[in-house]
Parts: C-alpha cells; sequence; structure tokens
C-alpha cells in the first residue's frame, strides 16, 4: 500500500493520510466500546451460553458409571448385555457405593423412570460378591430389574455427553424405549400450551397497554411543557414503587373484600362480590399497571419529536382533522409503538411476579416453571431447556418484528 | 481535598476493625428454619435459652424447605447455613446427593430416647407436625368431620384450601374416595390410583384454592375466604391461642418429620452439633411443643409435657387414630414425576 501512495504522488497521499487518521479514530472508538463488549460477555453471553449448555448436558450417568458405559458402547441393545458389561458395572459401584455422584446418577434416570433411583440406589448398597460369583448372578440377585433389556437401554441412552430430553420434555415429547419420539400422554402435556398461553397474555397485556397509553402520550406530547412535567411525574411515580408493593396492593384493592367490591356492592352494581384477583382478570390489570410507563414512554419520545407543521399542514391543504391523524400523525409514530410494543411484550414473556401473586395455577407463565425447577426439584437441565424455548420464540418473534416493522422499515414510512 | 481523604481512610480503618472484631468473636451460628409460628418457637424454646447458656449467638433465617440454595453452596463450598429445618423427603434425598453431613450420634444423644422415625443418617427428628382439616367452627353449623366431607360441595359451599402440590394433595383425595389409610401409598403407588386421585380431585377443582405458606389458611378460614382447608395443625393452635375458633379434624391427618440438618462443609460444623444437641434434649423440645402443637421426637420431652397438652399433638393415641404415616420413600421416588402431573393438571 505504502508503495502505491509514494508512486502516485501528492493527492492520493492525501487520502492514505485520511484513511489513517480515521483509522485511528476508529481503534479509538473500539477501545471505549471494550470494556462494554468485555462486560457484555462476562454477564450477558456467557451466562446465556452456559445456560444453553445445560439444557443438553448430561454428565451425570457418565460420571457415575464410566466403566458401565464405555462398556456399553460396543452393545447391540437387543440381548441382554454380555458378562463384561456386568463385571464393568460392579466395579463401577464398588468404587462409589455411597458418593452423591451414583445419588447424581440415579436422580437423572429417575427422572426417565420414576422409581429407577431406587433400583440403582438398593443395586448399589445391597451388592454383596460371593467368592466365584459371577457378578451378573450377584447383580441379579439383588435388583432382577437389570434382567430386563429396558433397563439397560436407559443406562446406554444416557451415556452420552448431551441429551435431549430436556428440550424434547420442554416441548411435551417423550423419547420411546426404541428411539423413538412421541407426544407425551395428555395429562401429563403442559410446556406446549404453557408457552401458548404465555404469548396469548403477552399479546393481550401488550393490546392494552397500547390502547392506554397511546393517548396518554399523546396527550403528554400535546399538553404545555408545565403541565406534561407534572403528568410526566404521574405516569413515573408508579416506577420508583417496588413491583410488590404494587402488586400487594392490588390484592388489597381487588380481594373479596376490598374496597372495589365493596363500593359496586354500595352502589348496587353488583349484589355479590366479585371475583376480581387470583384470575386471569387481575393478573392483566396489575401487569398492565406496572408496564404502561414501558410503552408510554417510547412512544412520548417519538411523539415530541414529531413537528406539529407537518399536521397542520396537512389540515391547511384540506385533510379532515381525523385523516391528517391518521395519515400523517400515527405513521410518524410507529416507531414508537413498535418500540413500546416490543418492550412490553419481551418483558411480558419473562413475567413472574405478578401471575405467581395474583394468579391462580391457570394464570402461570413459562417463568413460573423456570422458577419451579430451578427451586423446587432442583432439576436445572429442566429449568434451562423451558428457558431456551422461551428465549428461541423469543427471538423468532423479534426477528418477525424487526422484518416487519423493525428500524428499517419505519424509517421508510416518510409524509408524502 | 483533605478532609474526604481523611474521611474515607477513617471509614476504610474502621469498616476493618468492625470485619475483624467479627471474626474474632465468630460465636456464631446461621440456623434456618420454616418461619412464622415455628421460628417464634424455635427462638423461645431453643435459640435464646442456648444463647443465653453458650454465649453463641443465633442469626435466625427462613426458607421455604426449597433446597436449590443449598445445593448451590454445598457446590461452590460457600456454605453460610450452619444448621436447617428440613422436611422427611428432602432430608432423604439430599443425603443420598451428598448436601448433608453423616450425623455422628455420639454428639447429639442416645438415639433410644427418640422415636424411631426421628433417627437418620444425616438428620435428627426435632418434631412431628400433621396435615389436618381445619374449619372455622363460628362461620359452620354443620361440622365436617372427614375429607369425604371436604368433597361435599352441597353440604358446604364456598372455597375449600389444599397445599399446592401434589404431596398431601393425592393422599387426601385418595383417603376422600373410601381408600383405607393403611393402603393409601400402596394405592398411589399404582397408576389406577394415581387416576383415581387426579379424578377424585376434579370434582371439587372450582372449588379449590391453593395457598403455599403455612400461615395462610388460618388467615384465610378467619377472613372467610375459605370454607375449609388443609392446615397445619401447629399453625391452627396458634390461631386457638390468638382467640380465633378455628377446629381441626384429626381423623384423615398426615403426619410426618421435620428434621435437623447439617450442610456439608460448613465451617461451625462443632458448633452446630453443639447447637444440634441442645435442642435434642428433653427441656428445650418440651418448651417448643408448649409454645406451638408439635410433637416431641425425645420421648422424654413427651413424658415430661403436660397430659392437657399432649392432646394437642400430632402424637397423641387419640389422633393418630385414622391417621396417615407420610411415605418419605414413595415421595423420593416419585415426588418428581407426580409434582409435574399435578403441575399439568393444576394449570389446565
Amino acid at each position: 500500500m505504502s508503495v502505491a501512495i509514494e508512486m502516485d504522488g501528492g493527492v492520493p497521499n492525501l487520502k492514505a493520510r485520511l484513511r489513517r487518521a480515521e483509522r485511528l479514530t476508529k481503534l479509538k472508538y473500539i477501545g471505549l466500546i471494550i470494556p462494554l463488549a468485555l462486560f457484555l460477555l462476562v454477564t450477558f453471553l456467557w451466562p446465556i451460553g452456559s445456560l444453553l449448555y445445560r439444557a443438553v448436558a448430561n454428565p451425570e450417568v457418565i460420571e457415575a458409571l464410566p466403566r458401565t458405559t464405555q462398556a456399553l458402547r460396543g452393545w447391540d441393545g437387543e440381548t441382554l448385555p454380555g458378562d463384561d458389561v456386568f463385571d464393568a458395572f460392579a466395579g463401577d459401584l464398588d468404587g462409589n457405593r455411597r458418593s452423591p455422584v451414583l445419588a447424581g446418577a440415579a436422580k437423572r434416570l429417575n427422572m426417565e423412570e420414576p422409581g429407577f433411583r431406587s433400583v440403582l440406589i438398593n443395586t448399589a448398597r445391597k451388592l454383596d460378591r460371593q467368592p466365584g460369583q459371577s457378578a451378573k448372578d450377584a447383580i441379579l440377585a439383588v435388583e432382577p430389574r437389570w434382567g430386563d433389556v429396558s433397563a439397560w437401554r436407559l443406562v446406554a441412552r444416557n451415556g452420552q455427553l448431551v441429551t435431549p430430553f430436556y428440550i424434547l420434555s420442554a416441548l411435551d415429547l417423550r423419547i420411546t424405549d426404541d428411539g423413538a419420539i412421541v407426544r407425551a400422554p395428555d395429562d401429563q402435556a403442559i410446556y406446549v400450551e404453557i408457552l401458548l398461553r404465555t404469548l396469548w397474555m403477552s399479546v393481550v397485556v401488550t393490546a392494552l397497554c397500547m390502547l392506554l397509553g397511546y393517548p396518554l402520550a399523546y396527550l403528554l406530547a400535546q399538553v404545555s411543557t408545565g403541565t406534561g412535567n407534572l403528568l410526566m411525574i404521574l405516569v413515573l411515580l408508579p416506577f420508583w414503587t417496588s413491583v410488590l408493593v404494587r402488586v400487594a396492593a392490588w390484592i388489597v384493592l381487588l380481594q373479596k373484600e376490598g374496597p372495589i367490591n365493596k363500593a359496586m356492592l354500595a352502589l348496587g352494581l353488583i349484589t355479590e362480590p366479585l371475583q376480581l384477583v387470583f384470575n386471569r382478570f387481575g393478573v392483566y390489570i396489575a401487569m398492565v399497571h406496572i408496564l404502561l410507563p414501558f410503552v408510554v414512554l417510547p412512544l412520548y419520545a417519538v411523539m415530541k419529536s414529531i413537528k406539529p407543521a407537518y399536521v397542520r399542514a396537512a389540515i391547511s391543504l384540506g385533510a379532515p382533522p381525523f385523516s391528517a391523524f391518521w395519515k400523517i400523525y400515527f405513521p410518524l409514530s410507529l416507531p414508537g409503538v413498535g418500540a413500546g410494543g416490543l418492550l412490553v411484550f419481551i418483558l411480558c414473556m419473562g413475567y413472574y411476579i405478578t401471575p405467581a401473586l395474583l394468579g391462580s395455577p391457570r394464570e402461570q407463565m413459562a417463568s413460573y416453571f423456570v422458577a419451579f425447577y430451578t427451586n423446587e426439584t432442583i432439576n436445572w437441565g429442566m429449568a434451562a431447556a423451558l428457558s431456551a424455548v422461551l428465549l428461541s420464540a423469543t427471538m423468532i418473534l423479534y426477528v418477525i418484528y424487526a422484518r416487519h416493522f423493525g428500524p428499517a422499515r419505519a424509517n421508510q414510512i416518510t409524509p408524502r | 481535598m483533605q478532609t474526604p481523604k481523611t474521611l474515607v481512610i477513617l471509614a476504610l480503618a474502621l469498616s476493618t476493625t468492625a470485619f475483624v472484631a467479627a471474626r474474632a468473636n465468630a460465636e456464631e451460628l446461621t440456623v434456618i428454619s420454616f418461619g412464622g409460628a415455628v421460628q417464634k418457637a424455635q427462638e423461645k424454646a431453643y435459640y435464646e435459652p442456648f444463647s443465653k447458656e453458650t454465649g453463641i449467638k443465633i442469626v435466625a433465617g427462613e426458607y421455604n424447605g426449597e433446597q436449590a440454595k443449598i445445593k448451590a453452596m454445598v457446590d461452590t463450598k460457600n456454605v453460610t447455613w450452619d444448621v436447617v429445618e428440613l422436611e422427611s423427603a428432602e432430608l432423604y434425598r439430599g443425603c443420598e446427593e451428598g448436601l448433608y453431613e453423616q450425623l455422628d450420634f455420639a454428639k447429639i444423644g442416645d438415639t433410644k430416647n427418640f422415636v424411631p422415625k426421628a433417627v437418620s443418617e444425616c438428620g435428627i427428628g426435632t418434631f412431628v407436625w400433621s396435615t389436618v382439616l381445619a374449619y372455622d367452627a363460628d362461620k359452620l353449623t354443620t361440622r365436617p368431620a372427614s375429607w369425604q366431607d371436604f368433597w361435599d360441595v352441597r353440604k358446604f359451599p364456598g372455597k375449600r384450601g389444599l397445599r399446592k402440590g401434589a404431596k398431601f394433595t393425592l393422599e387426601i383425595a385418595l383417603l376422600a374416595d373410601g381408600v383405607k389409610p393403611a393402603d393409601v401409598y400402596t394405592v398411589l403407588g399404582t397408576k389406577e390410583g394415581v387416576e383415581r386421585a387426579f379424578a377424585k380431585l376434579d370434582q371439587i377443582k372450582p372449588n379449590l384454592q391453593w395457598w403455599e405458606a403455612g400461615a395462610q389458611p388460618p388467615q384465610m378460614l378467619a377472613a372467610g375466604d375459605l370454607v375449609m382447608s388443609s392446615a397445619y395443625n401447629g399453625r391452627i393452635a396458634t390461631a386457638q391461642k390468638e382467640g380465633k375458633n378455628l377446629k381441626i379434624v384429626w381423623s384423615g391427618s398426615i403426619y410426618d418429620a421435620d428434621h435437623w440438618a447439617i450442610p456439608t462443609g460448613t465451617p461451625k460444623q462443632a458448633l452446630a452439633y453443639k447447637f444440634i444437641a441442645f435442642a435434642s434434649s428433653p427441656g428445650p423440645q418440651k418448651v417448643y411443643s408448649s409454645e406451638i402443637a408439635y410433637g416431641p421426637t425425645n420421648l422424654k420431652a413427651v413424658e415430661a409435657l403436660d397430659p392437657k397438652r399432649v392432646a394437642d399433638l400430632p402424637t397423641a393415641p387419640k389422633n393418630l387414630e385414622g391417621a396417615v404415616a407420610s411415605n418419605t420413600q414413595f415421595w423420593v421416588e416419585h415426588g418428581e414425576e407426580l409434582e409435574q402431573r399435578f403441575n399439568a393438571w393444576a394449570a389446565k
């Protein structure tokens, strides 16, 4: 490159210098961004990556039964495994009869076949090989279940470091003994419905927020600065209160003996107290209340930047007020609608505390089950798989949004 | 500029001294229990007298039995909970998975002095509690006598409360369906038995309200939100003491023990043993059972209790008639499967 510059003399030299200067600025920019990038990597990408890995990780059985899983690699899966497998199994068990590692494997296998925990633990605890007795006979004497091919298939299936088990379960699918993927029985299928419910409730809350937030933001953008600031404080006020406090306040307001029911009874609007809380209605009210500022703020920011001259011009050119609003103002406010809607929708998808406190089991969304598996059954694979499914659903919706209403699209909508 | 710098240094120095002082004065023990009325009684019976006797300060915490935090502590070898109270199934599972230390009973007391169910590899039972049917006698003129009445929506209209989860709920459903207390777990161990329990629950599903914390049922009963509810017997007895006219139906109650256990790897193991030994001795256990109506596990404490009090405890022979002993082994094996099934059922 430097050769070319020297050959061409003055003007390209200037170009090169310019380029060099630009490169320097670019490096400075990168230097400035690096801390943020590192921060994102450490606090965001890495945890999400390890979460996604947890959804397929399957180390338990290999850790507890290394020799057995190794020996099972060469097994045909049709007939009872040979003596080598039984020997390896007995050796593995001898090594860790009472170790937590074995309990981990027992717990993992119990997930796929309830009751298998005690098969494995009992075998480990009671196995007592007499001199001259083969490992096979000794194991079968303690636990006849090992005489069944399906028990060995279960172990062999979990001799891999990754498993589709959690992801499949999170989609209400099961893997059968012979490796086919089938739908879970109706009475155990739950997560697809929960995912659809999560989506649906998010759509409803977003729509309600938009219906309430759009006129409010419009008003805020139109009034004088003084009034606007005052109204803005009212919008932001709930923001400064803890979510838990607001949820608790709704319980007090909406409960059977609460002020709302009492007022309606006193006014004769109803004869029996209405069930306003611990159902869908209560969850919607509280979620809309909590999320409303998230739609008002971006809308307000966009609306403030729309010059009043556009609408005035439309009206002066003979457009009726509504059509001036609809054809000029509304399209210009769409980026705000998009940003606010997306923000609220994504927040809704991960909502946990409000449905947990204000809803019945029929209002619980996907995050509730993530919390359930994380805290109560300590099945982190399942929690990770459900999170992964929720994350993918959100990403897919985001891509659809970006294609159709994204910033690139919104910028194309300019007043004609 | 000078003043702030000096201040910062001073603050730093002070906090370091405070830190060092806290370190030097390490005679502190973190004990985690189920909170509420249980913790209040524990404070009176165990924490305060123990601190007075030994000078060791008890830092009392509460939780709802979730094992995730303990697992995270043990896995990262950063154990800050020294003694925890546990339900049987969690103790059993946690013991196998290495979350709790295997106990050396020589440091606690003679195992012969305890009810047999109280002694296990990693835990020592601290009290026997029961899930009972409870109602507000001020609000009901006809009195329910069994889980069958709990299902009778016509005779007793209104919402009923059950603990959210499969454990105890399925047993109660089978009892209401006429299964004998002794056969509950045999029936529940079969596929048909599980179907039967859920079918029974379907009958009153619209009338059910789920509770999670033990303090909820007495509140909801007294507020009139529930016509009857399953509840922990001790919480009902405490509410009775506060003047609420709540009543207990003992027939068909399900009893279990809560245990003390030591999370693996706590640096204060010796202190933890000291505390557990103290809390398992007859004197403090007697105080505990006088404070809250849960049965002591130390047989000598039972002897020392006022006979009138004993009649309120789940361990009273009269109260054990028609009662079911919770089957830990069953729940360790089938817990996850049935809880998932329960979630699927409840969410529909």
